[in-house]
């Protein structure tokens, strides 16, 4: 692979806090390796920001690997930006040549309120899981791991969609800024196993009124979210969702009594 | 001499002797507990909710937006359980007895031994959870071979083991939350540990969105932060891991174990230049089909297909003909190190060496066409069915690799680095994980317990599983049952004020000092002189240089670093100079540790103590002992001795030839 380097423009959003209202910032940054990860050009402009004696740009990030789910930017109007099925952290700067102008935004969603800059608030995703994703078993109740067996293909299927990162790409990649694909991934990792089976109905209803409580857009299948997730968890899991929760009201009777 | 407190009788007695022993708190006293828990990886998340499930109150701490993001996530490979599904002949003492030998004989027997043994609990735990473990067609549990060791004990989902124990762990933790046993704090950061009377009872906090600080009593604080391997600044961690709260408890008085235990793990991709930020493993498991080469001729800049085998070196196959690329982790990463350093390394850095799966492509394209029938099969054939067989097992790694570098592993060989990986060292803890104050623990890869000088392969999901799930709950019960008198402390007591000033004034200074470099700019300084010097080869002469060297850093440290933003707002410069400022500290004692210990162990090792041919040599003599360092004021640190008793496992020479 050969290596090059390219000078580019920056637009970047730039916001103090919450309440302040955030604006666009211009920056050139030439000399930037092809080589480099998209956030490492981010290290490159932040110290040269801290050396001018200005505030480098806030930004969440952790892992760098693609796993943790932290960062979370929107590129060029993509969520994590031009590669399919990549983070912000793992896309590479050979993705973009000599003289591009970049436009970087936070997630853009009412649910996601700015902290700083390109930092969001997600904690919304968490207080969905703690209103029913996860199968209710204390420490010591488990039986013998293979004394209940699993099929191959739904063992699969179910970590398929446990591997959601939890980074908030399709809720900021949706027109509604649903968080369909987010919940219905969960709830088909649970549902597909039989461990999960006894708490099916009520952790599906109680996930989507948590999802409503906390301001996500309803679902219009315009599937962005999927083409946005750097885990390409698929639609499908927002299909088994929906289903989960006919089955669910059909059968209210019989959860609530 | 340090007393572990390790109980009384024979091996394989000791923890259900202990267990059925041990002091135990009624329900109705659990609730008026009040139970700190530092981090929400493996180890903390295990531990918050395995507590409220019990009914402790629970506070949880994690710096990241989410306890879910805890560096956990990041682990590939798998767990390890002595589950003999197999059949294969594994048993709790052969898990136990791997783990001794795989740390050099450096760690203690009761530990391992009670690690060994609720192993398979885990598994069971996490299956009950809805974990997706990879399953073999008939419904069953899948295994996978790992490090070394001659039986398949390690399970696995895809390379994502480590994501899915923590959100196994993670949705166990947020039902607590929701049933309002634990109260969970993201975003915040422990910045104190506040002592009453001797013993751990609280912790100064700082709120990371509007930087507040905030005091939190506990009966007992449990310190589950992982591990320093940031210290080097380019590690496989994630860029956030740190040493902050282990470093405030050993300055409140906790003794610091081993500190300069590092592994350095053989297969990750290579540094490509300055501006790099971290390092990516590649799983270990790549080493099972891969062959690692360098050229036979020094500075050599041809590609590597214009190679020909004749000029190829097969270093380890030469050296390890038993183990060949099997051989372990220390001693791969010394190979690769020793032919970089002679001038044999590859790209443009010239620190790599080849990775190689053409062969492995070859072999299986060839099982793969018999299997088709297909006799005589042509290159392109042959090329084809292979790489069929290598995407399906290592797929999402190449991908990786692609994505990283723009080479195309099927192709091009890759090429690989040793990089600092993980930190066996860490808070000295008792055999009930408790440090020398009394109410504080350690949990996970923020303790030094069990993995002595070197640790094996998918060992470190277990150890921190084992320590919250099924070791804590024991144990702190233990101390609890005497505290069931003591009422909530008030946050006013002079305690919390003097810990929450001390805190305060620190943050103070550091954003008072305003000078022309930034957090980031030091922490790479530190990383050079920890890697150049206390890295994957240290002598006494370098070390030396090393102390005096991070000692001038800090001083320069708190004369010219500069932090922009404020106190009170989001500020990312702030965090990253508190944290930079303890790894200065903490390489000190790193080196001092290194230099004291002059033998060599596990992945510790001093040039001056190998054999003829270049190996590891142990001192059992004089260094049977772990090191446990006490703080003391000026930076100086007075060494504890914990003997280490084999009772019945007899310590040998490892040898791979
Ligand atoms: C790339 C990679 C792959 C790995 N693969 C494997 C594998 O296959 N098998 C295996 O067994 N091991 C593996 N390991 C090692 C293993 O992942 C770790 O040792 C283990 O996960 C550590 O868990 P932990 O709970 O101790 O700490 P962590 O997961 O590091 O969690 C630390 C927690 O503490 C919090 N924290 C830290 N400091 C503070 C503070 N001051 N205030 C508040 N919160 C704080 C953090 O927010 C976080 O929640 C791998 C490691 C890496 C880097
Ligand atoms: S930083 Fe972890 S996924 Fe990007």
């Amino acid at each position: 692979m050969e290596h090059y380097n390219m000078n580019l423009t920056l637009k970047v959003w730039r916001q103090k806090n919450e309440k302040e209202k955030g604006h666009f910032e211009t920056y050139s940054v030439p000399g930037i390796s092809s080589e480099m990860s998209f956030l490492e050009m981010f290290d490159v402009l932040n110290e040269r920001l801290i050396n001018e004696g200005k505030e480098p740009i806030a930004f969440d990030h952790d892992c760098r690997e693609g796993i943790c789910g932290a960062c979370s930017m929107h590129i060029n109007g993509k969520a994590h930006g031009p590669w399919a099925g990549t983070t912000t952290c793992q896309l590479h700067m050979r993705a973009f040549k000599d003289g591009d102008t970049i436009v970087v935004e936070p997630w853009r969603a009412n649910a996601f309120p700015v902290i700083k800059d390109l930092v969001t608030d997600r904690s919304a995703l968490d207080r969905i899981i703690a209103a029913g994703g996860y199968i209710s078993v204390n420490t010591g109740n488990a039986v013998d791991g293979n004394s209940l067996p699993v099929e191959k293909d739904k063992a699969d299927t179910a970590f398929a969609a446990a591997a959601c990162i939890g980074c908030g790409a399709c809720v900021a990649a949706c027109k509604n800024s649903s968080a369909m694909l987010f919940t219905g991934a969960k709830v088909s990792h649970l549902a597909l196993l039989p461990q999960g089976n006894p708490e099916r109905k009520t952790r599906v209803v109680n996930m989507i009124a948590q999802m409503d409580k906390e301001g996500f857009g309803s679902c219009t299948f315009t599937m962005e979210c999927e083409a946005a997730c750097p885990k390409e968890i698929s639609v499908n899991n927002i299909a088994r969702l929906n289903a989960e929760y006919m089955r669910a009201a059909f059968t209210a009777e019989e959860t609530m009594g | 001499m340090l007393d572990a407190k390790i109980p009384k009788g024979p091996l394989d007695q000791k923890w259900s002797t202990y267990k059925s022993t041990c002091k135990l708190v009624n329900p109705a006293n659990k609730r008026k507990l009040e139970v700190i828990v530092i981090g929400t990886g493996l180890a903390g998340a295990s531990a918050a909710s395995s507590l409220g499930e019990l009914g402790y109150k629970v506070k949880a701490f994690c710096f990241q937006d989410s306890p879910r993001r805890a560096h956990s996530i990041a682990a590939q490979g798998g767990i390890n359980a002595a589950k003999n599904y197999q059949n294969d002949g594994d048993s709790v003492y052969r898990l136990f007895y791997d783990t001794i030998k795989g740390g050099d004989y450096r760690s203690r027997e009761g530990n391992v031994h009670r690690l060994a043994e609720v192993s398979a609990s885990i598994i069971d735990q996490c299956v009950a959870q809805g974990v997706p473990f990879a399953r073999e067609y008939g419904g069953l549990l899948s295994n996978r071979s790992f490090g070394g060791t001659q039986v398949q004990r390690t399970f696995y989902a895809a390379g994502q083991t480590g994501q899915q124990l923590l959100i196994g762990a993670y949705q166990s933790l947020e039902r607590q939350v929701a049933l309002g046993n634990v109260k969970m704090y993201s975003r915040h950061e422990m910045l104190e540990i506040v002592m009453i009377d001797g013993k751990a009872r609280g912790i100064i906090a700082r709120n990371l969105v509007t930087g507040e600080l905030e005091r939190h009593f506990g009966h007992a604080v449990l310190l589950c932060s992982g591990g320093y391997g940031n210290v080097f600044y380019l590690s496989t961690n994630a860029m956030g891991s740190n040493v902050t709260a282990a470093w405030k408890a050993h300055k409140r008085g906790a003794y610091f174990g081993n500190p300069c235990f590092t592994q350095i793990h053989p297969t990750c991709i290579p540094v490509s230049g300055e501006h790099q930020s971290k390092l990516t493993l590649m799983s270990e498991s790549l080493r099972n089909d891969g062959r690692i080469w360098v050229p036979l001729k020094q500075n050599d800049t041809r590609r590597p297909s214009e190679i020909p085998e004749t000029e190829r070196d097969y270093y380890l196959e030469r050296r390890y003909p038993a183990f060949g690329n099997l051989v372990p982790r220390d001693v791969a990463s010394r190979a690769a190190k020793e032919r970089c350093d002679a001038g044999y390394g590859v790209g443009s850095s010239r620190q790599a060496v080849y990775l190689d799966y053409a062969f492995a492509i070859d072999r299986y394209g060839m099982i793969e066409c018999n299997k088709q029938g297909i006799n005589n099969p042509t290159k392109e054939q042959l090329r084809h069915y292979g790489v069929e067989v290598v995407k399906e097992k290592y797929g999402n790694l190449f991908d990786m690799y692609e994505k990283i570098t723009g080479e195309n592993p099927y192709e091009i060989p890759m090429r690989i680095y040793p990089a600092v990986h993980y930190t066996m060292g860490g808070l000295w803890v008792d055999y009930e994980l408790q440090t020398n104050i009394p109410g504080l623990y350690a949990l996970g890869e923020a303790n030094f317990s069990d993995h002595g000088a070197n640790r094996l392969g998918a060992s470190a999901l277990m150890q921190g599983l084992a320590d919250g799930y099924f070791v804590i709950p024991y144990t702190i019960g233990n101390y609890l049952a005497d505290e069931i008198r003591t009422t909530n402390i008030p946050t006013s007591h002079p305690a919390f004020e003097e810990a929450e000033k001390n805190t305060r004034d620190r943050i103070e200074k550091l954003m008072s000092i305003q000078g022309t470099e930034s957090p980031e700019s030091f922490h790479k300084r530190l990383g050079k002189i920890m890697w150049d010097k206390c890295g994957m080869a240290r002598n006494a002469q370098g070390l030396q240089e090393a102390i005096t060297e991070i000692r001038a850093l800090r001083e320069e440290f708190w004369r010219n670093v500069k932090v922009t933003g404020a106190i009170n707002e989001f500020n990312p410069e702030l965090d990253k100079a508190g944290r930079v400022a303890d790894f200065i500290e903490l390489g000190e004692l790193m080196c001092m540790d290194a230099l004291n210990r002059k033998e060599s162990c596990g992945g510790h090792f001093r040039e001056e103590s190998q054999t003829e041919e270049g190996e590891a040599l142990r001192d059992d003599d004089n260094f049977m002992f772990v090191s446990a360092w006490e703080f003391k004021e000026g930076y100086n640190w007075e060494l504890h001795k914990e003997a280490l008793e084999y009772e019945v496992v007899h310590p040998s020479q490892r040898s791979y030839k």
